[in-house]
């Protein structure tokens, strides 16, 4: 295989080359069938891992996990029947390469967020090369029951591209911050998806017909010699191979002067909000010259900023209803009713600090980096640096429920703050019941916490766990003392590891983990 | 016992502040420009730590001369509202303190000093500096001290007292950069 020359962004993975980012794939654990690649040039064959778990499993170690009802992990291998749609010559080797340590992975490819779509048919990627790869599931089909609703690579694009600034010399990352679906209403799928300074709105649609038999052009698109035709006929539609193409119908642009950090639509599903540091703005979808502003809190001297807003989302079903979170540690919700700019709060959620715990990072531990609606809309969740909090929308002087997510870290500020570790942005979703609650950590840790049941689980997104028919155990960070066996030192943990963004299938239990530049979706057991 | 928890203390919060400094310094080579909240949180780390770095020196040499709360490069909340914010062990410092906070408000008036650097050429040639320039405020070691390039034909003048303080710029960062270049 010969290198490719071409930039790793820019290849359009038509050389073949060793180097071409398409056959590196960003998921690790995903390649494009070519089937559904049509524009960007043939890939190698799907293949998904899948992992299995049961509920009862992602309990602690109190309970070991019995036989019938483990957490198992199935490895597909690809058909033969796709090896031959292949253009690439080495199939073994692509393969092979695509399990690679995440230390070769540029850093076009590492995953900067997921999210299903409101069915969860479909779940969506972003990356930090500014595109995005939304996977399908599959249909389940009577003929391979084990294959049921594996996630394969539906349609890749490019979303964003870096740009300049000219006023301020600045240029402008392509990474998409934040995807949001919007609930489908026909055939196509819509979504928007935000870099630091633009939104767009993506229309994904199927094509399997094209029409043929035109009168002024031959089948290749030449224009015809019009001496040459001498009857005409009307153009039909043929069948052909399904083709899934995206189209930006809209770019939301021009709006924010600071980093946009999240989007959120409305249950209206006319408006959507987008969020930066200072300002959060209404748009309307059909409407991309102007936006309102109903949240400004720059103060006239900027000398006196002391917080800002790190993100915001709708009501679920009050549409009138937002909460935004601030890097104090406090939330406020807003009725869009009361006045054209909210910067009034109608609740104000704040849980006065424990002065025990005061240290020089206290700030930045106690900036929220994500705030959830619960699916019911009674709850908001709230991750700051060491903890997840739940939030009762008619409580607003203490949370309903703290977690702690990783406290062993609370005597390693200061290195963490060295090594910017403090900073990483968490983030937490809900599963579609409200009962469990899920977030990550360093390792490739995640945790869930069961509300109802008061018991959490770590579990590690890694290849050693993907393997077939393997059994995802809990992991356990081991904070003093003797460390047993299956443990983990504090001081072993890899920080550049770091679980960031996660994604709840909004009916199942089907989870989407992103580690670094790989993908990992954990499904439930069927027995 | 307390001098030297005093003393980890302060080299602790020198280090803090020079690991900030380069934080600060590096993100505006970063990509997609300096992050508002990245920096507002460095800005408050920086504030904690030049307050407990203070506030361990003048536990170290009550009898000395009072410590001149120098000014951060990212003068963030500046105002009446502010509250110097002390950690819990260090409650006997408190005293300490208030001498330097109710520094704070005139040295807040004085204008645009650099962290660590004289910065004369943004003061007015007029106004004579109140504070005692103590160990504090010379340039650390661990700093490099350098001035801003000057165009050929230009020529350094002392700017008009406040014109630092004003936000000419649409964000707190581009305040910062101002600020921050001439303290190096």
């Amino acid at each position: 295989m010969t290198k490719c020359s071409k930039d790793a962004l820019r290849c359009d993975n038509s050389c073949g080359g060793d180097n071409c980012v398409k056959q590196r794939t960003k998921c690790a654990l995903l390649i494009k069938s070519a089937a559904s690649t049509a524009g960007i040039g043939a890939v190698p064959a799907s293949r998904t891992v899948s992992c299995w778990m049961r509920p009862e499993v992602w309990t602690g170690p109190a309970s070991p996990p019995s036989p019938s009802s483990s957490l198992i992990c199935r490895y597909q291998d690809p058909e033969p029947a796709d090896l031959s749609m292949e253009e690439e010559s080495d199939t073994r080797k692509i393969n092979n390469s695509f399990l690679r340590d995440h230390n070769y992975a540029t850093e076009a490819d590492i995953i900067s967020t997921v999210e299903f779509n409101s069915s969860g048919e479909l779940l969506a990627t972003g990356d930090k090369g500014g595109r995005v790869v939304v996977f399908q599931r599959e249909q389940e089909s009577k003929s391979q029951p084990q294959r049921r609703g594996e996630y394969n690579v539906y349609s890749t694009f490019q979303s964003h591209e870096p740009e300049f600034d000219y006023l301020k010399s600045l240029e402008i990352e392509e990474k998409i911050n934040k995807i949001k679906w919007l609930p489908q209403q026909n055939a196509a799928y819509f979504l928007l998806s935000t870099n630091d300074k633009t939104v767009k709105l993506w229309k994904i649609s199927e094509r399997d017909k094209r029409p043929e038999g035109y009168n002024l052009k031959d089948e290749d698109g030449r224009i015809k010699d019009p001496s040459t035709i001498t009857s005409l006929r009307v153009p039909v539609l043929q069948p052909m191979d399904l083709m899934v193409e995206a189209t930006a119908r809209r770019v939301f642009s021009n709006a924010h002067t600071y980093h946009i950090n999240s989007i959120s639509v409305n249950s209206d599903l006319q408006t959507f909000i987008s969020t930066d540091d200072l300002r959060v703005n209404l748009w309307n979808l059909e409407i991309t010259d102007r936006s309102f502003n109903i949240v400004d809190i720059k103060p006239a001297n900027m000398e006196e900023l002391t917080e800002v807003i790190t993100s915001a989302e709708f009501h679920p079903q009050q549409c009138h209803t937002f909460a935004y979170s601030s890097s104090k540690g406090s939330i406020r919700l807003c009725d869009m009713r009361q006045a054209a700019l909210c910067d009034k709060h109608c609740k104000y959620f704040e849980e006065p600090e424990d002065p025990s715990t005061r240290s020089f990072f206290s700030e930045i531990i106690s900036s929220i980096s994500d705030v959830k609606f619960s699916h019911n809309g009674r709850y908001l969740m709230t991750r700051d640096y060491l903890t997840v909090k739940v939030w009762d929308l008619q409580m607003e002087n203490k949370p309903l429920e703290t977690y702690q997510v990783h406290d062993y870290l609370r005597g390693k500020l200061c290195s963490l703050y060295e090594n910017d570790c403090i900073f990483d942005k968490f983030e937490c979703v809900w599963n579609g019941s409200d009962s469990v609650i899920m977030t990550g950590s360093y390792n490739n840790f995640f945790r869930m916490f069961d509300r109802n049941t008061k018991r959490d689980v770590t579990l590690e997104a890694s290849r050693e766990n993907s393997k077939p028919r393997a059994i995802l155990k809990p992991r356990k960070v081991c904070v003093g003392g003797k460390r047993r066996k299956d443990e983990i030192s504090v001081d072993s943990l890899d920080f550049s590891k770091k679980i960031l963004h996660t994604t709840w299938h909004p009916h199942e239990n089907i989870i989407a983990v992103a580690a670094t530049n790989n993908l990992y979706i954990f499904q439930d057991k069927v027995n | 016992m307390s001098a030297t928890t005093a003393m980890e203390v302060n080299a602790e919060a020198r280090r803090i502040l020079a690991v900030s400094i380069s934080k600060l310094y590096a993100s505006r080579t970063q990509r997609g420009g300096l992050r508002l909240h990245r920096s507002l949180l460095l800005s408050m780390v920086m504030r904690s730590a030049r307050d407990i770095y203070h506030s361990s020196r003048e536990s170290e040499a009550p009898s000395g001369p009072q410590p001149a709360p120098a000014e951060e490069p990212m003068e963030v909340g500046s105002g009446p509202g502010e509250q110097a914010e002390l950690p819990a062990p260090q409650p006997e410092l408190e005293p300490a303190v208030s001498p330097a906070e109710t520094a704070e408000p005139g040295s807040a008036e004085e204008g645009c000093d650099g962290e660590f650097a004289e910065d004369k050429e943004n003061r007015s040639p007029a106004r004579q500096s109140r504070k005692r320039r103590g160990k504090a405020s010379a340039a650390p070691d661990f700093l490099p001290s350098k001035r801003a390039r000057l165009e050929p034909g230009e020529e350094r003048y002392a700017a008009p007292l406040g014109s630092c303080r004003v936000g000419a710029g649409e964000s707190l960062t581009a305040l910062s950069l101002n600020r921050v270049i001439p303290a190096f």
